[in-house]
């Protein structure tokens, strides 16, 4: 009976470990164009912590912003106005893994093209062109990047290029990193850095959410988003190129740009896109 | 993950340091806040035991990065300036004084019913028969569940990786970010983990099976 | 005073609300396949089939002694290069479900290992074989023992699925970061409703437990 016991168990366990392994296949490697056209759906992964261009609506439980909005378009013309945008909440620190993995099919998430992300990843046209910037109270002594001495301390975002080109232009500041930019701007309301360092776009939707932060110094870099897609999924790039074109072409990329930044000062429609 | 290992040492090894150094200041710590919240809930008094019973009780029921997080947001915006480690570490420092209070508690009980009959009948003074005759028999009834809670707060101080706390799972975040070899860089991070808590959890099993046979 | 109280307006308390309801579905389903796989692995160590237990043992022992936070990536991030790919709620539940199912292993083989000593012995040489003094006797007794270690191991996991707002479960805590993130007045009135809301839920539980405990050991006596 011992026995009877002894030879069970493995075999509980064992066909527990099959059922758990044979849950998925790779479709990474799969071509993601043909996929989405087969069930009419794109899986974006978006922001949901940052003002303007995707931000979680708290009323309704549904993430809106630019590129939500963007992502939405781009979806229904190429799939067809039937089509469905699935949006997949991601930060900065997230968003490759799930991309890789394959959970995702694009990421439109305030993501700068460069050269070490092309390695690994393939991107689209610039949909936005962002610069880098700086947030501080107002008041604050810290007026442009020359400012950021020994001492002081600058708040990023894991996973975000913002950390490594601040370690460029500042190297004796301290960089603190976050897992996303509702944490790091909790966290210089708090006192815990002296400055935030993003993209200004973003910076502008904190500063617009309380008005005590303002944007100083100007932007220090060039900062193109792109959507970025699995390596290799060229059809799905070219895809996602031509959509991009016809909505500039066609009006809608402007109405969009308006309709999130038309009211921001400071913010320079023609320059973003 | 070699390669992770071998290009990122520093940044792992001085993870592993603040690991580490976070762990044992909370463990210090918590067994201070714990002692002392451990003898509250067997004074006598009835509203000493009231306090130390709800402290544990509030502090049990919490997850520790709720406690973590409020420190780092609100201490630093209505009181002292506190940086992430200083937050992260005060954080895990009272969570597991909680467990240790309740640790040491079992501890004390399981010695004291007659014991402290008999040494309070020899004329000995409840504090000097705490302090001589239960205290330090119950310390190495607690020496093993207090070095279970010690690996407990190895694994516990990767909260820290959410308030920028410089530990070795913010390390190895900022290291996957960077380098996008996910599968590498965490398959690196829990071996560094596992060397300082698999040795450990051995040696903890083996005290225990030591002194209670013994 | 007025901020304090505007953040518990009906739309923000809504959304917690969301945001627990999927925290109790996460615990709830971790909980049970944990307790499941669990004693079925605490078994199998204590058995002690050649290698498999010690196998088994070894995997456990590497599971308990690394951080929750590492399993969440795990399953999250890594998991799909292996081809299994899950979205961010079952992700969750199967992270906390490997680390729990370890730790309930281990207190069900020590539970068993505290009473099966002399009593599996009694009961073989009363003629019962192996299995039936395993369900009749050992299996009873050890679980009278491991109700309150299992109790605040479940108490754990809820307090543990606070961790995956690291990958974005939309759980309580992820929620209330939401709200606070878009207004700094948030933060306070946030810290004490989470705190609140996590102490209710799993003092209910450590209540329940008591009251389970006291009811067993009453039907032991009669």
């Amino acid at each position: 009976m011992k026995r009877r016991l002894r030879l069970l168990l493995p075999i509980l366990l064992l066909g527990l470990a099959v059922i758990l392994s044979s849950c998925g296949a790779n479709v990474a490697k799969q071509d993601a164009l043909q996929n989405a056209k087969a069930d009419k759906t794109i899986v974006w992964g978006v922001k949901a912590d940052t003002r303007l261009f995707g931000l979680m609506d708290i009323k309704t439980g549904k993430i809106k912003g630019f590129e939500i909005d963007l992502a939405d378009a781009l979806t229904k013309q190429i799939l067809g106005k039937d089509a469905t945008a699935t949006m997949v909440q991601v930060t900065s620190d997230t968003r490759v893994p799930l991309l890789k993995a394959g959970n995702i099919d694009a990421v439109i998430a305030t993501m700068t093209i460069t050269p070490d992300r092309k390695k690994v990843l393939d991107f689209t046209n610039s949909y936005f062109n962002a610069g880098q910037s700086l947030l501080v109270k107002k008041g604050s002594a810290i007026k442009s990047v020359k400012d950021l001495k020994q001492g002081t301390k600058v708040i990023g975002v894991q996973g975000s290029n913002s950390v490594d080109n601040i370690k460029k232009v500042a190297p004796d500041a301290t960089v603190l990193q976050l897992s996303d930019y509702a944490q790091a701007f909790t966290a210089l309301k708090s006192g815990q850095g002296d400055a935030l360092t993003t993209d200004n776009g973003i910076l502008y939707g904190m500063s617009q959410q309380d008005p005590n932060y303002v944007v100083v110094g100007g932007s220090f870099t060039q900062e193109p988003y792109g959507i970025a897609v699995n390596k290799g999924q060229t059809n799905f790039v070219k895809a996602l190129n031509k959509a991009l074109a016809e909505l500039r072409a066609n009006g809608d990329y402007k109405k969009l740009v308006d309709k999130w930044f038309g009211d921001i000062p400071g913010f320079d429609a023609k320059e973003v896109s | 993950m070699i390669t992770i290992i071998t290009e990122h040492w520093g940044e792992l090894l001085s993870g592993l340091g603040y690991t580490l150094g976070s762990s044992v200041i909370a463990l210090i710590g918590s067994l201070v806040i714990g002692t002392v919240f451990a003898l509250m809930e067997i004074s006598t008094y009835k509203w000493v035991r009231g306090i130390g019973r709800t402290y544990v009780e509030i502090i049990r029921n919490i997850p520790l990065l709720v406690i973590t997080m409020g420190f780092y947001v609100i201490v630093p915006t209505f009181f002292v300036k506190i940086d992430g480690f200083t937050a992260g570490t005060i954080g895990l420092m009272i969570y597991t004084s909680a467990f240790i209070a309740e640790t040491i508690r079992a501890g004390i009980e399981a010695v004291s019913t007659g014991q402290m009959e008999g040494a309070r009948s020899v004329g000995l003074t409840y504090s000097q028969a705490m302090i001589h005759i239960i205290l330090p028999q119950a310390v190495k009834m607690v020496i093993p569940p207090l070095g279970n809670q010690f690996i407990n707060l190895v694994k516990n101080s990767s909260v820290l990786a959410f308030v920028a706390g410089f530990d070795l799972m913010y390390q190895g975040k900022i290291i996957a970010s960077t380098t996008f070899n996910t599968f590498d860089t965490y398959l690196a991070v829990g071996v560094f983990y596992l060397i300082i808590t698999m040795p450990l959890s051995y040696l903890m099993r083996y005290l225990e099976k030591k002194w209670v046979t013994a | 005073m007025q901020e304090f109280l505007n953040a518990y307006s009906w739309v923000n308390l809504r959304f917690l609300l969301d945001g627990l309801w999927v925290t109790i579905e996460v615990s709830v389903v971790s909980i049970i396949f944990s307790f499941i796989i669990g004693t079925l692995l605490g078994l199998g160590r204590y058995v002690q089939v050649k290698y498999f237990s010690a196998i088994v043992g070894f995997i456990i022992d590497i599971i308990r002694n690394l951080p929750l936070l590492l399993i969440l990536f795990f399953t999250y991030f890594s998991l799909p290069s292996i081809g299994i790919r899950l979205s961010v709620v079952p992700a969750s539940i199967v992270a906390m479900t490997i680390f729990e199912s370890a730790m309930l292993a281990e207190i069900v083989r020590s539970g068993i290992s505290a009473v099966a000593t002399g009593q599996m012995e009694a009961a073989r040489s009363n003629g019962l074989t192996y299995l039936q003094a395993m369900r009749y006797i050992v299996m009873p007794q050890a679980f009278r023992k491991m109700i309150p270690p299992i109790v605040s191991q479940f108490i754990s996991l809820v307090k543990d699925t606070s961790l995956a707002t690291i990958i974005l479960l939309p759980d309580l805590t992820e929620h209330a970061q939401i709200i606070y993130g878009q207004n700094v007045n948030y933060v306070i009135p946030m810290f004490v409703a989470l705190a609140a809301i996590y102490f209710v839920v799993n003092f209910v539980l450590s209540q329940a437990s008591r009251w389970l405990e006291k009811r067993l050991s009453r039907s032991k006596i009669n």
